[in-house]
């Protein structure tokens, strides 16, 4: 591993090819890329933009008297995604190794930053830091990149010089050492959706590093007793526990707590088959669900496209996780294999929250549906993520 | 996956990521299976709540038929007034709950700010009036009596008003065409209420929160035809109750307009004329009980003879059928309904019920007919009758020897008819009645439609009583108890009645049977009742259904629905018995006991026939009955502690009749002043614009007539009224109030006239002619 290298004189690409043919060739970078991951987090983010502009068209207390406000964001957000994601196919998952360090510090120093009194609350979660000219910064959604890069450097590093079959415990601890430091931090915030996907997070990666099964065991039972911990000794706000009372009885409070989970299940389930056709759903029109633009933009998709429009958002979603865990195996590097592993974790069980919560079987938590929900923070990480995939699967061949 | 790794990539790392890749896309397919859940299979059950969620009810009341005379004068009908709402969804948006708005509104209207906002909170449990009782998104009346100027002041500075509206509206308006208020006959309206939402729920015709519901009269009895059809709109809202869009809207229907065959010219002569009799009466003062007569309420009926149709209809007391309007106010309404009230809002036309007195005499005239005596007689009319150790008096205690039953009813003798009455009673078993009496009499009164209701088209009429052996013995049942517990043999006057009705209160006496002969004793018949009969008298003996109604007639005029007369049976009598009673009746117009009263009247042009009538009520003054009829029309006038039947209500009904044909006091007919010389036949039309041709109506047509107000002077040469003069009148030219006495108590001195209290065995009763 060299730092600093070209990835794509590294593929082997002469500067002697040049347009469709180079771009057609056999071996050539675009017929090497994961195009049923990369098409599909396309198809996921322009529907997501519909979604979001149905939900947030009548909403003037937040597009500002412009209808279109929040659908241009959203293409511009997933036009910077974009640019994000050849950003690190062009650097490469094996170049950003080197600057995982500094990432890693950059990272932790900005969920730092939105404790400190730059940082503002958005839904009673203090984990934003507002920038000039409107804009928004969630760190913690990058932070879930730098964990799995960090981690994935650290365990991987001495299995892939080939000193060892599997990470050793120091290694190991390590590793959970470079994730705590954030999640304590996020958990400060608090974001309890984020710690939840970090905590899945480091159980993936731990998972694909091949660490010992004590590990992985013992960290699920250290979880399951921490969360009974939390719980008990009242670190959460009551609004993080009444959502989880909510979520155990929805008729509890239908007007209060209970009433997200509530309407955004009246939501879908008037969706049927079909839907109401898109900008038709009543709910969605009538802002009878709240956040709908962001943590339950899948209330859109099933009221107004049905089932049809819902599992086809979860089957995109599928093809993109699947595809993910084929890279994860078939790269040969374990660095690599880590990567795509903490990748399909996060996507994994971001989207089993996100649209759970709709479907009421898993608590209410504020967390983005990746490539759907309007945001830019989450839209920038996830595509970010899914350059790293691509970058994966394109570097496989040099390490054969 | 087949392709192991070159690096020797280890087999666990390969099996965990199996694992996860399992992991996963089981998690996926638990989604995909909830949503399925959720759509497909509970799908209906969540696209109902959705539509719950977001669909609201905007009501359009419908504009209420007009109620219109015979001739298209509205009676009651809308108008227009500047109604100033609030939308409280609009008020609710605002961060203070539209607190200063309605503060600001308060300014203009110049209304307190606190009863505003009384005005827009929504009713429940804990609220008490007043707050809004309706759908909390239908805009909300603040006041309807805005002024134009106030109405321009909200809306030029609407910016200043959100959610303030100031519109006109329909409301109702009792429109008293020539002062004619027909009150009681047009009822009213009140808001609906809960039961009745509850009720109408799952009817044809459900109600709807804003609704007005008609209370009384013919805005009862008509209301569905009247209410039409409220438009609903349906409104998408959102979460906080903005309006995205419209759902689906059904126009309001207008109400059909009814059309009476109430004149509203003979209804405001009818009322005023009751009115000036009623405080004339009051004027007069009453020998029996020493003091003037109460006049305490009465009744007047005008009917079309041939159908049965109404053409007036007075009750007095009466009261402005406006107050209902817009609400009642608790002042008004106790005013109209408290102890003190006299009840204004009762219809005493239909639901007042008093003794006939003499009236009544047609009845067994025809019974005695029926019976098998002969309508020539001679009968005895003697100064009195007695039977056993009682004596019940003639009027004045006088005799015409040997006369027929026309003549009897001419000088309406009474003692003609206790006999009568009394040698049925006998031929049916007497004390020890047989098992199948003939009970003529009492079995005329129910061919007569006296004992039930004349199934008039307004609500609540009473049904009179007719005091037959059936009816003796339920209130025997009824009330034995309490009389055998009060009665004693030797206490007062009315311990011994008790004490008497206890033992034999169940059979029908002699007395009872004596007093009924002259409408005395229990008997009790409503003004409808008897001017039906006397109209069957003058139509050749058909009874009909008394009817108000005469047409429902659509809002655009196109559909006409009439509402044909409905007869219900025949006078029982021949066409032979019918001319002499008729006869006889003219007799009473020309030469018997209203004969003063029609001093002067084309007689040949327009053959009057009447029947007076005084009955006698236990601690109360005389009830005043007055039956008429001619071709075309019969009226009935009754004043309760009124005085005498002519001398009470016989100028009025006189007056009436002038009106209604154009006679001048001096007997001229003059065509041009007739009101009505024969009934409405043609329907007024209803354009399709919904405007209604009718005639102009002047001011007052009680006023217009030069004939000097009759209750406030009688007739320049006629006679004073000889009931209460006491002179003894000509038998050409009579009227005679017969009275009996019981000899047992009597003794004392009695008043001039001969008036006194008569104690029948059944003891409660007094009995006139």
């Amino acid at each position: 591993m060299t730092g600093g290298v070209n990835s794509f004189q590294v593929s082997g690409y002469g500067p002697e090819r040049a347009g469709w043919t180079r771009l057609l060739a056999r071996d050539s970078l675009a017929r090497r890329m994961d195009w049923p991951i990369l098409l599909s987090a396309i198809a996921l983010s322009l529907l997501g933009s519909l979604l979001v502009y149905s939900a947030t068209r009548n909403r003037t207390e937040l597009n500002q008297g412009d209808p279109y406000y929040f659908l241009v964001r959203h293409w511009l957000n997933t036009g910077i995604g974009l640019a994000l994601m050849v950003g690190a196919i062009w650097l490469g998952h094996r170049a950003l190794r080197t600057a995982v360090p500094l990432l890693y510090g950059a990272s932790v120093f900005l969920i730092l930053l939105v404790l400190t009194p730059l940082g503002s609350t958005i839904n009673g979660a203090h984990s934003w830091i507002k920038l000039p000219g409107g804009f928004s910064l969630q760190p913690s959604e990058f932070v879930k990149i730098t964990i799995i890069l960090g981690m994935a450097m650290l365990l991987a590093a001495r299995v892939d010089a080939g000193d060892k079959p599997y990470p050793d415990h120091r290694t190991v601890l390590q590793a959970l050492g470079l994730a705590v430091v954030p999640m304590l931090i996020v958990m400060l915030m608090p974001d309890l959706g984020s710690v939840m996907v970090m905590v899945v997070i480091v159980l993936g990666v731990l998972l694909a590093s091949g660490a010992s099964n004590r590990w992985i065991f013992g960290l699920m039972s250290a979880g399951a007793i921490g969360a009974v911990t939390v719980w008990q000794i009242g670190i959460l706000d009551e609004y993080q526990i009444n959502r989880f009372a909510a979520f155990a009885n929805p008729e509890l409070d239908p007007a209060g707590v209970g009433y997200n989970t509530n309407q955004a299940r009246i939501a879908i389930g008037s969706g049927g088959l079909t839907g109401s056709g898109l900008f038709q759903g009543s709910q969605t029109t009538g802002q009878f669900v709240p956040e709908q633009q962001t943590d339950f933009v899948f209330t859109v998709a099933g009221e107004e496209l049905g089932f049809v429009g819902g599992a086809l958002i979860i089957a995109l979603l599928g093809i993109i996780l699947w595809r993910a865990c084929r890279i994860a195996r078939d790269t040969t590097d374990l660095y690599g294999t880590v990567v795509a592993a903490g990748i399909v974790a996060w996507f994994g069980f971001q989207t089993f929250e996100n649209i759970g919560m709709t479907l009421g079987i898993m608590p209410v938590t504020g967390l983005p549906l990746p490539f759907v929900s309007y945001g830019g923070s989450s839209m920038f990480a996830t595509w970010l993520a899914v350059g790293l995939l691509q970058s994966i699967k394109l570097q496989r061949p040099m390490s054969a | 996956m087949t392709n192991i790794p070159e690096t020797g990539r280890n087999l666990r790392v390969q099996i965990r990521l199996v694992v996860i890749q399992v992991l996963v896309i089981s998690l996926l397919g638990t989604l995909g299976g909830r949503l399925w859940y959720l759509q497909i299979r509970e799908g209906d059950q969540y696209a109902k709540e959705a539509s719950g969620n977001h669909v609201q009810q905007v009501v359009q009341p419908a504009v209420r038929g007009s109620i219109l005379d015979a001739r298209g004068v509205a009676l009651a009908d809308n108008e227009t007034r500047l109604v100033v709402s609030a939308s409280r969804t609009d008020l609710m948006k605002m961060k203070d709950d539209g607190k200063a708005v309605l503060t600001k509104l308060a300014g203009v209207l110049g209304m307190k700010p606190a009863d505003v906002e009384q005005k827009v909170r929504l009713c429940n449990a804990e609220t008490p009036q007043p707050c809004w009782n309706g759908s909390p998104y239908q805009p909300i009346p603040i006041t309807d009596e805005a002024t134009p100027k106030q109405a321009l002041q909200i809306r030029e500075r609407a910016e200043d008003f959100p959610g303030i509206t100031a519109e006109p509206q329909a409301l109702r308006r009792y429109t008293s065409p020539g002062k004619a208020n027909t009150a009681q006959v047009l009822g009213y309206l009140s808001p609906v209420t809960d039961e009745e939402i509850q009720k109408a729920q799952d009817s044809s015709s459900p109600y709807l929160r804003s609704d007005m519901v008609g209370r009384s009269g013919l805005e009862r009895q008509y209301d569905k035809q009247l209410r039409g059809k409220a438009g609903v709109t349906r409104y998408e809202v959102d979460k906080l109750g903005r309006v995205l869009g419209q759902a689906e809207a059904d126009p309001a229907q207008p109400g059909a307009n009814l059309v009476t065959s109430i004149d509203s010219r003979v209804q405001r002569i009818a009322e005023y004329e009751l009115n000036e009799a009623m405080k004339e009466a009051r004027k007069q003062h009453d020998r029996n009980t020493n003091r003037n007569y109460e006049a305490d309420s009465g009744a007047v009926v005008v009917m079309e003879a041939k159908t049965g149709r109404v053409v007036a209809m007075a009750s007095n007391p009466t009261y402005d059928p406006n107050a209902w309007v817009g609400g009642i106010s608790a002042k008004d309404y106790a005013a109209l309904t408290g102890k003190d009230s006299n009840y204004p809002l009762l219809n005493r036309a239909i639901q007042g019920q008093s003794a006939p007195g003499s009236i009544f005499k047609v009845i067994p005239t025809a019974a005695a007919i029926n019976a098998g005596y002969s309508f020539e007689g001679p009968y005895e009319c003697s100064s009195s009758y007695s039977i056993g150790g009682q004596v019940f008096k003639n009027f004045e205690s006088q005799s015409f020897g040997g006369i027929s039953l026309g003549r009897a009813l001419e000088v309406s003798c009474d003692t003609v008819f206790y006999r009568l009455s009394h040698e049925e009673w006998k031929r049916d078993g007497g004390n020890k009645p047989k098992k199948n009496p003939n009970d003529w009499f009492y079995k005329t009164s129910h061919q007569f439609g006296l004992g039930e209701e004349t199934g008039i088209d307004l609500p609540n009429e009473v049904t009179g009583r007719v005091p037959d052996r059936q009816w003796k013995k339920d209130y025997w049942t009824a009330n034995k108890d309490s009389w055998c517990k009060y009665g004693k043999k030797d206490g007062s006057y009315a311990e011994k009645i008790a004490y008497e009705n206890c033992l034999e209160g169940n059979r029908l006496r002699a007395g009872d049977s004596v007093n009924y002969s002259i409408g005395q004793g229990d008997t009790l018949v409503t003004p409808i009742q008897m001017a039906s009969i006397y109209a069957a008298l003058a139509n050749g003996g058909t009874l009909y259904h008394p009817t108000v109604g005469k047409a429902v007639i659509s809002p655009d005029g196109k559909t006409v629905e009439e509402i044909e007369p409905k007869a219900h049976g025949k006078l029982p009598m021949t066409k032979k018995t019918l001319a002499q009673i008729d006869e006889a009746l003219e007799g009473v117009a020309t030469r018997g006991t209203a004969a003063w009263r029609f001093g002067g009247w084309p007689q040949d042009e327009i053959p009057m026939h009447a029947k007076t009538g005084t009955a006698e009520v236990h601690g109360k003054q005389t009830t005043s009955w007055f039956a008429t009829y001619t071709k075309d029309y019969s009226i009935v006038m009754t004043i309760s502690q009124g005085g005498t039947g002519s001398g009470a209500s016989g100028p009025a009904v006189r007056n009436i009749y002038n009106a209604l044909y154009g006679v001048s006091e001096d007997g001229e007919i003059d065509k041009k002043r007739a009101l009505l010389p024969t009934p409405q036949k043609n329907l007024p039309t209803v354009r399709t614009d919904g405007t209604i041709q009718s005639p102009k109506i002047s001011k007052d047509p009680a006023k217009d007539r030069a004939t000097p107000s009759p209750g406030a002077s009688t007739p320049q040469d006629a006679p004073a009224d000889p009931q209460q003069t006491g002179t003894t009148p000509s038998p050409e030219n009579t009227n005679r109030d017969t009275r009996r006495r019981d000899r047992r108590r009597g003794g004392a001195p009695r008043p001039a006239d001969g008036r006194t209290r008569r104690r029948a065995r059944t003891g409660t009763r007094r009995t006139t002619s």
